[in-house]
């Protein structure tokens, strides 16, 4: 399965409610498949940083085998307002 | 190979009974009997390795050189708020090492840091707690006070 930045920000938004997704690949910067993504889901809501991670890994279980590099911001709606508002 | 040897050790010092079906298998059950070994083996390990300090931090590299640049951030995060003196594990040093610390703390990735025994989070977490304040209060639970509130104090 080659891993692209569309099929991540597919299965976020579809597994996780997500109501915006970054990807962005940045593998040109290391020498494998790496990513950087941004979710915002209300489903993060009341949920601890550790626990909103694994969700993503949870959803992604498949896909970071074949990822080397992977950061990831998870925020709620309203923290995502906020964070655009500053 | 060096761990494969090292491993094999450990089961035969842990009294561990590798029993191998039937001697007449020969090498190939042998070696899958070692490989069951040492994966069951590292589980073990890190379950007291992450409890015997209270920091410890996996990551590719060293504190003095870090081979990666999320886990140079761990380590520079942590200097930062003046600890330096934790557990750091070399996933580069140790392949069973590497791939055995993402099945226990069911993280995919390295650095993987761990506070008190429990498993804290990766890069982004500890980047977001030292950003959010979080991080000087989960020192603070460890018993350790924080430098940057020394550094605070001082520039009031």
């Amino acid at each position: 399965m080659v891993v692209s930045a569309e099929h991540i920000k597919d299965k976020l938004t579809k597994e996780l409610g997500a109501t915006h997704v970054d990807v962005e690949d940045t593998s040109s910067n290391r020498c494998a498949a790496s990513f950087k993504v941004l979710v915002v889901s209300p489903q993060f809501e009341g949920k601890q940083l550790l626990q909103r991670h694994r969700m993503v890994n949870t959803c992604l279980a498949e896909e970071l085998k074949e990822i080397h590099a992977f950061e990831q911001k998870t925020l709620t709606p309203e923290q995502w307002e906020k964070q655009k508002s500053q | 190979m060096n761990s494969l040897i090292r491993s094999t050790a450990r089961c035969l010092r842990a009294g561990v009974a590798v029993y191998l079906p039937g001697r007449a298998s020969g090498p190939v059950s042998l070696a899958a009997a070692r490989y069951l070994c040492a994966a069951a083996d590292i589980q073990k390990d890190l379950g007291e390795m992450v409890k015997k300090d209270k920091v410890v931090v996996f990551m590719k590299g060293t504190p003095a050189q870090p081979m990666c640049g999320f886990s140079n951030a761990v380590v520079q995060i942590l200097r930062m708020h003046g600890v330096d003196d934790y557990a750091a594990y070399n996933v580069l040093e140790d392949q069973d090492l590497r791939q055995g610390v993402k099945v226990f703390s069911n993280w995919p990735t390295i650095p993987q840091v761990y506070f008190n025994g429990e498993f804290l989070g990766g890069c982004d977490i500890l980047l977001q707690m030292h950003q959010n304040g979080d991080l000087v209060e989960e020192l603070k639970k460890l018993g350790i006070k924080s430098a940057l509130l020394d550094a605070e104090k001082e520039s009031k």
